[in-house]
């Protein structure tokens, strides 16, 4: 027993043959070789967005980029003033968040609780559905079908107003709307996969108690899954962020003060829609609104794999 | 009156209703969505895809539109993204699940990999419109998108494949090794046929997420779409994929024939999604037996 743990090693049949087989080492590098391929394309990532994106911080100034409201990239004076986009892009977020978490969290508490198999099999498949039609249909049911009805109510709201600018229904709101829905199936997947899994035991408990259905899910089960429903809201937060094409037509694409009836422009709309005729400054300056945004994203991934995850496990424990 | 006390009478709830309404009406609003959105695209669709859209090429001198080439590209792209990004993928789950003892090199490629599955596809645009099409002279190519698209599905895979390898029991493993196999030897004959439904299922949601994907390609493969000259070349050469063409649609507000695309998209997506049942069914019976 009290033998040194190296000769123990000597009569393992796996390890002498690891050493031995020449296919067993280069398999063996092959594999870390594909694991790292993941760690060496975040950095190849982040190097080259800050290469690329950092320059025309110092050559317009930090300040005038990140805080200044004007955005005129091809006039002969040009300024490049992003922070209305910035600003967009986290009230639009913000907005869809707040119409979206609900729904979805209803959603998965449906799925979860409520349903029984028949009901959860006709509403399952539709949210995975939901999640697989590509962002480009959204964008195109957005503008045929979102921005007439936004349209109708805007002329409703603003008829009186003879300074309101029309916007022909393609402005911050429909964009939301349609961000909102595209959120859901992120968010309730993830929220019901922690709802399930809360032990039975507490909701035996809370029954036995005397609680109602809907009293245990409420006040037991969902503060229960607190840190996974977290989780997919934080996930929907980074989907909604860095959603280019659905918005890009039905965000109306002009940079004004995020007013739910302004025609408005974010961070990945700004870049789709000047990239492809941009150039010199301009472009590089579309490459730090690109930065920006990946810097928002970094900040929410870093949020979920530290902050999140280990009070997950806390509350597993 | 004494009704009231039994336990046996349900205390009425009117809060309690009212939630259980809200959470009936919100999941079904789902189902709504859903059911809305095909439904428009098949309405607004189906009149314009024919055997000539999908069939040919958008020709300016006969004023038709097709989609052929657009196909042709997605394609392309679907197949050289898989061939490099299904064995990268794979190997990295095998070293994550049979090789590595844990540890901070773990946590990192973990960490890694689940930030690349959250960078949204913009961003990877940008990235591959600089590194594969500047620094490695790509430019607008269709290997420089389908490279770009390979980083990006790579987690998909990644995990995937970790799911499966994790639900092949361990008891395999130990009887391999057992009786002589080597490591290698035990996960090439027992482990990676084990969880081959699991991995075959990650692969074709990978296609799926290819065939939507949209602003990864936009600065990467471009958006031309003109029949392939040569097979071998086609490649190195600009080629837009079907959601790329949708979007040139859209901006030119023709809408009839983003319709059509769209109704092709939605095709491929529920035919993928079908096919994820159908192989994940599958898995669960080799599971039990």
């Amino acid at each position: 027993m009290e033998a040194p743990s190296k000769t123990k090693k000597q009569f393992s049949i796996i390890g002498s043959h690891k050493t031995k087989s020449v296919v067993e080492v280069t398999a063996n590098i092959i594999f870390i070789v594909c694991a790292f391929v993941a760690i060496i394309a975040v950095l190849a990532i982040t190097v080259y967005m800050i290469y690329s994106g950092a320059p025309a911080l110092f050559k317009v100034g930090i300040l005038d980029i990140l805080f200044g409201t004007t955005w005129a990239p091809t006039a002969e004076d040009p300024s490049f003033g992003i922070l209305y986009i910035i600003l967009t892009s986290i009230v639009g977020t913000a907005l869809a968040i707040l119409i979206g978490v609900p729904i979805a969290l209803m959603t998965a508490i449906f799925l979860s609780e409520i349903a029984n198999t028949k009901l959860a099999a006709i509403v399952r498949p539709a949210v995975e559905l939901l999640a697989g039609i590509p962002s480009v249909v959204y964008g195109l049911l957005g503008i045929l079908m979102v921005n007439p009805v936004i349209y109708k109510l805007e002329k409703f709201i603003f008829k009186d107003d003879p300074n309101h600018q029309f916007t022909g229904g393609a402005n911050l709101l429909s964009a939301v709307l349609v961000l909102a829905i595209m959120i859901l199936p992120t968010v309730i997947n993830i929220s019901e996969t922690s709802l399930r899994s809360v032990p039975q035991d507490y909701r035996n408990s809370s029954l036995a108690l005397g609680a109602s259905k809907i009293q245990t899910i409420f006040k037991v089960t969902v503060p229960a899954a607190k840190s996974g429903i977290i989780t997919g809201i934080v996930l929907g937060i980074g989907r909604a962020l860095g959603e280019a094409m659905a918005i890009v037509l039905v965000c109306g694409n002009s940079i004004n003060f995020p007013l739910p009836f302004n025609s408005v422009r974010t961070l990945t709309t700004a870049i789709v829609s000047e990239m492809g005729y941009a150039g010199g400054l301009h472009r590089e300056v579309l490459f730090t609104i690109g930065l920006v945004l990946f810097a928002f994203i970094m900040v929410i991934n870093i949020l979920l794999s530290t902050v999140l995850k280990k009070g997950g496990k806390k509350d597993d424990k | 009156m004494t009704n009231s006390v039994s336990i046996y009478d349900k205390k009425k709830r009117p809060g309690d209703m009212a939630l259980l309404i809200v959470i009936y009406i919100c999941a079904f609003l789902a189902v709504l969505l859903l059911v809305g959105i095909i439904g428009y695209v098949v309405y607004r669709g189906i009149s314009v895809v024919d055997w000539q859209f999908i069939s040919t090429a958008q020709s300016a001198l006969n004023e038709t539109f097709g989609i052929l080439p657009n196909i042709i590209n997605t394609l392309y792209i679907i197949v050289i993204t898989l061939l490099i990004a299904t064995p990268v993928g794979i190997g990295s789950a095998i070293y994550l699940t049979e090789y590595s003892k844990g540890g901070r090199l773990v946590r990192l490629i973990e960490f890694t990999t689940e930030t690349l599955s959250g960078i949204p596809s913009i961003i990877f645009g940008l990235f591959g419109m600089v590194f594969f099409g500047t620094v490695l002279r790509l430019g607008f190519s269709i290997l420089c998108g389908a490279l770009t698209l390979t980083i990006m599905i790579l987690p998909i895979i990644t995990r995937t494949t970790q799911e499966a390898l994790k639900t092949v029991p361990e008891s395999y493993r130990t009887g391999a090794l057992g009786i002589g196999a080597t490591k290698w030897y035990m996960i090439r004959t027992i482990i990676l046929p084990s969880a081959m439904p699991g991995i075959v299922t990650g692969v074709i949601l990978s296609i799926g997420r290819i065939v939507g994907e949209s602003a990864a390609l936009l600065f990467t493969a471009g958006s031309a779409f003109l029949m392939p000259n040569n097979w071998l070349t086609h490649p190195m050469t600009s080629g837009g994929t079907l959601t790329i063409q949708m979007y040139l649609s859209m901006t030119k507000a023709q809408y009839d024939n983003a319709f059509g695309i769209a109704l092709v998209l939605i095709i491929i997506v529920l035919g993928i999604n079908l096919l994820t049942k159908l192989l994940s069914r599958k898995l669960d019976v080799s599971r039990k037996s």
